[in-house]
């Protein structure tokens, strides 16, 4: 194992040290427990929005607090859920009286932590509605599963909700708008390579020259199917294609198309891929109307992407638009 | 002769060191089925956890069960940390204020730790989880106590039983957690969560059930 640094037990604290650092103007980040909170926190009478899951997705959740996005952030280890109590005390950090909405992404830990946590916070008179992005398509959402994963979905809920609760709508209006992103979002990945979770020291999976690993989560976990590498043609047609058909997408559509880097592929590669993607959809008559590109939900060093397409309408486009100010993503300000 | 506060804190310390010794084993099994953390989850959490027994002045087991349920929770994250957690506090809360846990004790105990995991995770047996060595577990320990065996007789079975159960996992497709993701690729693996749920299951037999 090769990675820039001094011990894999305090790996996450560093970086926390160093996020502070990088952005005392934006957040602060608070100890035993760990969260991450917007600088101006709490807003009296603006509902807050808090999210939070394993490290090692970098952006994704603390690159994404501050203006028109989270107001918290709860890291857990790399790979790990935070626990109840980080996410008990972001919520009492940032409720400014009008409620918190918590982003969860669908994992049985993150599920069960952040439940634990809303049901402390609820004891305590703090309204908390809790939404849970399941947008990965390689997973079947059936009885014989945990359900689908929350993945590439999570980064565009967390900015659309974060503008509304930026301009004050209701506890209400947060959530139906989370809804409507969960409803309408769906992402599909894929891995050329593994990643190495540092407290293991290995990677977490293995693949010769000339495979690639389809359907790949976010933590190493081995995806739906392991097949002979493709060029990027082929590659970026079946994420489209398994994204596209199961909404499914059609004809007229207006999309956000977000074409996310795993970690370890370079912007290069990316922008080939998000090329094909643009033609391919305009093949299909779907019209993108925004895009994202680059590496914000990631996989440690893994080298792979996801594709992400999220239906517009008119007010989720104007939110996506709206003013942000966080470490991952700046526009309008 | 049942099983004080004080002997009990001690046979968490000893499972503390048993997970501690079964680290990687645990981060390997949940390598290849899941994200390769369950063992560093573990250690972690049973690494605070003997941080906190250490002082000891507990008054009763319950008393033990209950602050080693608090610090998992705080501690462990993922999917055992609640699921672990909620079972040492049921099984806290079925103890009440008794002072010596016997072979009932026991046995009731176990039972409302596997009721927590279930009221949490929505398992069954069969979906290839902790259930699978927990369940098991609570059988031959309710079985064992009715026989009027005492809390080693109690904890002894019940850790046979679980290692079994842990064992009936490798074959089995998980429906639960991050393996149901796999869905057939999970087949021939044991599960890390039901291999730690034996692994403590032991560790309480020799030490509690010791005396
Ligand atoms: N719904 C559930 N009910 C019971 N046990 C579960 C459930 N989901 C997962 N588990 C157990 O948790 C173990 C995984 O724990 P761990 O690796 O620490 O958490 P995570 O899956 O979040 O990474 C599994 O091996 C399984 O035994
Ligand atoms: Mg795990």
């Amino acid at each position: 194992m090769k990675k820039i640094i001094n011990n894999p037990s305090t790996v996450v604290d560093e970086a926390l040290r160093g996020l502070a650092a990088a952005h005392a103007d934006l957040l602060r980040v608070h100890t035993e427990p760990t969260y991450v909170v917007r600088a101006d926190a709490p807003r009296p009478g603006r509902v807050a929005v808090v999210s939070g899951g394993g490290s090692g997705h970098e952006p994704l959740h603390t690159g994404f607090v501050g203006r028109g996005m989270l107001d918290a952030a709860c890291p857990g280890a790399v790979f790990t859920s935070p626990t109840p109590d980080q996410v008990q005390a972001a919520i009492r950090a940032v409720d400014g009286g009008a409620g918190v909405v918590l982003v969860v992404k669908n994992y049985t830990g993150d599920v069960l932590n952040f439940e634990t946590a809303a049901e402390l916070a609820a004891a305590e008179g703090i309204e908390v509605r809790t939404v849970v992005v399941d947008d990965d398509v390689a997973v079947k959402d059936s009885t014989y599963t945990a359900g689908r994963r929350g993945v590439g979905g999570t980064v565009l809920l967390e900015k659309i909700v974060g503008a509304a609760a930026e301009r004050g709508a209701d506890l209400a209006t947060c959530e139906e708008l989370a809804r409507r992103v969960v409803a309408g979002v769906r992402s599909f990945g894929m891995a050329l390579t593994s990643c190495t979770v540092p407290h293991v020291g290995e990677p977490s999976f293995s693949l010769t020259e000339d495979e690639m690993e389809l359907g790949v989560g976010i933590h190493g976990e081995p995806g739906r199917s392991r097949i002979a590498l493709e060029p990027a043609d082929g590659i970026v047609r079946r994420l489209l294609d398994g994204v596209v058909e199961d909404l499914p997408f059609t004809e007229s559509d207006r999309v956000l198309l977000f074409t996310n880097g795993m970690g370890g592929t370079p912007t290069i590669e990316l922008y080939v891929a998000h090329g094909i993607a643009e033609r391919l959809l305009a093949e299909r008559g779907i019209r993108v109307e925004r895009r994202l590109v680059g590496p914000y939900i990631t996989s440690l060093e893994m080298q792979g992407m996801s594709i992400t397409l999220l239906r517009l309408d008119d007010e989720l486009t104007e939110l996506w638009d709206a003013p942000v100010h966080t470490p991952a993503l700046r526009w309008g300000v | 002769m049942g099983c004080t506060a004080e002997r009990l804190a001690l046979a968490l310390r000893a499972a503390a060191a048993v997970i501690a010794v079964h680290r990687d084993e645990l981060v390997e099994l949940d390598r290849a089925i899941g994200d390769a953390d369950h063992g560093e989850n573990m250690h972690r959490g049973f690494t605070a956890v003997v941080a906190k027994l250490v002082g000891g002045g507990f008054d009763t087991p319950g008393a033990v069960l209950k602050v080693t349920a608090t610090t998992l929770i705080s501690t462990v994250g993922g999917a055992s940390g609640p699921l672990y957690g909620t079972a040492f506090l049921r099984a806290s809360t079925a103890l009440g204020d008794t002072s010596e846990v016997d072979g009932p004790g026991a046995a009731a105990a176990l039972r409302g730790a596997l009721d927590g995991v279930v009221a949490r995770g929505k398992a069954e047996v069969g979906d290839k989880t902790m259930v699978d060595a927990l369940a098991p577990a609570v059988e031959a320990a309710k079985a064992a106590a009715e026989a009027g065996g005492d809390v080693a007789a109690v904890l002894a079975v019940a850790a046979e039983a679980g290692e079994r159960g842990a064992e009936s996992t490798v074959p089995l497709v998980a429906r639960k957690g991050r393996a149901s993701y796999l869905g057939e690729r999970s087949a021939g693996h044991l599960d890390p969560g039901a291999r730690s749920t034996a692994l403590l299951l032991r560790a309480l037999a020799d030490e509690a059930g010791a005396s």
